[in-house]
């Protein structure tokens, strides 16, 4: 057998190597085959795309390192979509022409609902013991009842021109808005991640939580807390998609909990907990936006999409492990 | 400084602590010693918070303490290390070192004075780890050393520790002892819990001897011998641990010829073992022959070398392949390789024998039989409770050592490979592995025993390989066998011609 040198293969592999890999032969691969990838209006298309995606894989992110899991995080980005319209719709009524006043007590909604949410999931995770994956399934199921029997289905108009026309379309520097919202909030969670107490914390809670209680770790309060800052991300998703959609939908988010799993996870972040990376889950956010858009524009129907989609976690995963694999070998 | 009295715990309907007593005075070495389920772990467990006692008194310079928790415990200056490690196995050595206890601005780690005062807290003990190294990477005794310094970083008045030398080197111990000796020299006042004798008698002050729960003196160190410790631990007087082995070696049956391993840690190791032989595997911890062991029998990945058995000659065994053909091993690292610590303790008993016919006809468990198959190796290795149906996790640490070991004996294996047997057990558990192996290998059995325990090795084996750096560096044979001729080649000196 040859020598290959694991040392480095292996810091290749702990510094994302393979999800920068990823991306470059997705964005390249689909630039050959349709050139239309590369025109300014399908690239601001896919980057504002990403953003949508990005935001709610962090907060999936955030959840599965503190050794969770958060399946209700599409249908907090549906519900807070209908809040935001409906807040609007509400504001607007009673105090005409203070559009970014509106905004805000939209967006203030929006992160109420959010804290409630992950209150109640992180509270029946963290003090009752309950098993993420039942507390989070249940969530999911209450919220996206709740949003169709309120809605019947029909969306819910009244967002603010001057929101969609400001944050849904508005560029910034040429790109989109949303995208540079996108990138702070990416930047954010590194430096939460990186620099704070509380970012140590939820990797310590997620790789053994009985080390971290023996260590005076605050579990139940670090677990709590990143269940509510996934729920508010979510929340904050909903709150810019409404941006973009120009109404109040129940039905948006409803592939979110596979899409932003399969993110976190080709992103290198643990199912055990203890290990993910927020820039590395945002490259891999990246790679499967591409990847849907490569299929849009070469026409693949949308529901071979679902069947492609799995097929790529189920290969990224596989080529990952075996890199892994070689790279802690040595 | 510290005082309880009538400590009592009951888990369920078990009552793993009964009314016991204790005191500890400002500058002390307090050691506990008993057996194991003695209660020693449930008492320290107490004392640091980490269970609520179900009944007893517990006063901390005469101020009585209701409701102990590990984070009041560490406020009233109670340290513990443990021996399940406390650290987070993602987490850096800085990370681990500092948990629950960050040096912070605000809500912002102050990572550069944690990095600098982690330096100087390792090498206040002169152990050294790589401040990078993630814990997952690093070896058991380098994690033990980083467990200890986490303990002790901060003020201290009580530092509890919990058989704090089952896995360093003498080397390292030393350290230790040098550590603990300057904290005692401050005033701290230390619990000391060890299952050697050797140690307890060189540092501590008082022994407190629990059994069964229960407290059963407290004794100054001086005024009592070995023999009368051993004997309030056991509560009679122990035999002899070794008795001798008669064996009559036959033929070479399990050899190895030039082995390395892909990672380097063992190199061109070449060694016979004959049938009816117990062969030793001596040298510090880390030097290769924990990885020997694994090579042979398929965990460890070959880069160069065969290994021959029955006439085999293999370049790549599989644990499945070696099993099969009648190699059983039995690895140290008992939770990470050995034991499904969720499941009961009889299904890790039969896990590895499902194949064998007096488990399972075909595809079909023999699960009405399993019960009564198990129960004659667990009677002999005196397994307590004897409860085969608790999980393996309820088991204390010697008790989870004899599950793995009944595994080799619902069969009869040709070779036996231990790797470090005896490691956290007490002195009875000990004694029942060595009457195992001298039982094996009289009934012509090929037993390879590597340990860092001098005497078991001159008890029992028949010959010894010294290993230094992954290399073997003297083979000895019966008559050469002494202490002294195993530890003039532990630091690497050639063998004379």
């Amino acid at each position: 057998m040859p020598e290959v040198d694991s040392g480095l293969l292996r810091r290749f592999v702990q510094n994302g190597g393979i999800v920068i890999t990823f991306v470059i032969l997705a964005v390249v691969l689909t630039a050959i085959a349709e050139p239309r990838f590369l025109n300014q209006l399908n690239l601001t298309n896919v980057l504002r795309n990403f953003a949508f995606l990005a935001i709610p894989a962090l907060a999936q992110m955030m959840v599965m390192t503190a050794g969770g899991f958060d399946l209700s995080l599409g249908a907090v980005v549906a519900v807070s979509s209908l809040i935001t319209a409906a807040t609007m719709a509400a504001a607007a009524a009673a105090m005409p022409g203070v559009d970014v006043v509106i905004t805000l007590l939209a967006l203030a909604a929006v992160l109420s609902f959010g804290t409630a949410v992950g209150l109640v999931n992180g509270g029946l995770v963290a003090a009752f013991g309950l098993s993420p994956f039942m507390v989070t399934l249940a969530m999911m199921s209450i919220l996206m009842g709740g949003a169709l029997y309120y809605t019947q289905g029909i969306p819910i108009y009244g967002v603010l021109d001057s929101y969609i026309s400001n944050v849904g379309r508005g560029r910034f520097l040429t790109l989109p808005v949303i995208m540079w919202i996108a990138l702070g909030v990416i930047v954010l969670i590194v430096l939460l991640q990186r620099t704070t107490v509380l970012g140590r914390h939820i990797y310590a809670v997620g790789g053994d939580p009985r080390s971290a209680r023996l260590s005076r770790v605050k579990t139940a309060r670090v677990t709590l807390t990143a269940y509510v800052m996934a729920s508010c991300l979510a929340g904050f998703t909903g709150f810019l998609m409404t941006a973009r959609i120009g109404s109040g939908q129940a039905t948006i988010g409803t592939t979110l909990a596979l899409e932003t799993i399969a993110a976190a996870v080709i992103g290198g972040t643990s199912l055990r907990g203890g290990v993910g990376r927020a820039e590395l889950v945002a490259l891999a956010a990246l790679f499967l936006t591409v990847i849907a858009n490569a299929m849009n524009l070469i026409r693949i129907e949308s529901k071979y999409q679902t069947l492609v989609l799995g097929a790529v976690l189920i290969i990224a995963l596989g080529i990952e492990r075996i890199l892994q694999r070689q790279g802690t070998s040595g | 400084m510290l005082n309880a009295e009538g400590l009592t715990k009951n888990f369920g309907g078990v009552t793993a602590l009964d009314r016991v007593d204790f005191d500890l005075r400002p500058g002390e070495i307090h050691a506990l010693l008993g057996e194991n389920g003695a209660g020693k772990s449930t008492l320290i467990n107490l004392i640091s918070g980490t269970y609520p006692r179900s009944a007893g008194m517990l006063a901390v310079d005469g101020q009585a303490v209701e409701h102990l928790t590990p984070q009041l415990a560490r406020s009233l200056g109670i340290a513990a290390v443990f021996q399940e490690f406390s650290l987070v196995p993602e987490l850096n050595v800085v990370q681990n070192l500092f948990l629950g206890q960050e040096l912070r601005r605000g809500p912002f780690l102050r990572t550069g004075a944690m990095r600098r005062e982690a330096d100087a807290l390792l090498s206040r003990f002169g152990f050294r780890v790589r401040l990078d190294a993630v814990v997952a990477d690093l070896s058991r005794a380098q994690r033990q050393m980083v467990e200890i310094a986490k303990a002790l970083r901060g003020k201290s008045r009580v530092v509890i520790f919990d058989e704090p030398t089952a896995s360093l080197t003498d080397g390292e111990a030393e350290k230790l002892f040098a550590a603990i000796a300057q904290l005692k020299a401050d005033g701290v006042a230390i619990i000391y819990v060890s299952h050697r004798m050797s140690e307890i008698r060189s540092i501590s002050d008082r022994v407190t001897v629990l059994r069964g729960g229960k407290r059963i003196g407290t004794v100054e160190t001086a005024d009592v011998s070995d023999a009368e410790l051993i004997e309030m631990m056991v509560g009679r007087p122990v035999d002899e641990l070794y008795s001798a082995l008669s064996l009559s070696p036959g033929d070479e049956r399990l050899s190895v010829r030039g082995l390395s391993t892909r990672s380097g840690r063992v190199r061109d190791v070449s060694m016979t073992s004959r049938a009816g032989e117990v062969v030793g595997l001596a040298g510090l911890v880390g030097c290769g022959r924990s990885e020997l062991c694994r090579a042979i029998f398929g965990l460890e990945e070959v880069s160069q070398g065969t290994i021959q058995f029955k006439g085999e000659s293999l370049h790549a065994p599989t644990p499945h392949h070696m099993l099969r053909q009648g190699l059983c091993y039995f690895p140290a690292d008992r939770g990470a390789e050995g034991l499904a610590l969720n499941r009961p303790a009889r299904e890790n008993v039969t896990m590895a024998g499902l194949n064998l016919p007096a488990l399972a006809a075909g595809p079909v468990l023999k699960v009405w039989t399993e019960r009564r198959t198990i129960a004659d190796p667990l009677e002999k290795l005196g397994l307590r409770p004897m409860a085969p149906e608790n999980n393996a996790a309820a088991f204390s640490g010697g008790n989870q050592q004899k599950l793995m070991l009944a595994r080799g004996l619902l069969k009869d294996f040709d070779v036996y490979l231990f790797d470090e047997p005896t490691v956290g057990i007490d002195v009875n558990a000990k004694r029942d592995v060595y009457a195992l192996i001298k039982q094996l290998a009289e009934g012509g059995a090929t037993v390879i025993l590597s340990t860092s325990e001098l005497p078991e090795l001159t008890h029992l084996a028949t010959r010894i390989y010294v290993m230094h750096e992954g290399r073997v560096m003297a083979e000895l044979g019966p008559d050469e066998i002494t202490e002294k001729a195993i530890l003039s080649h532990y630091f690497g000196e050639v063998a004379h011609a």
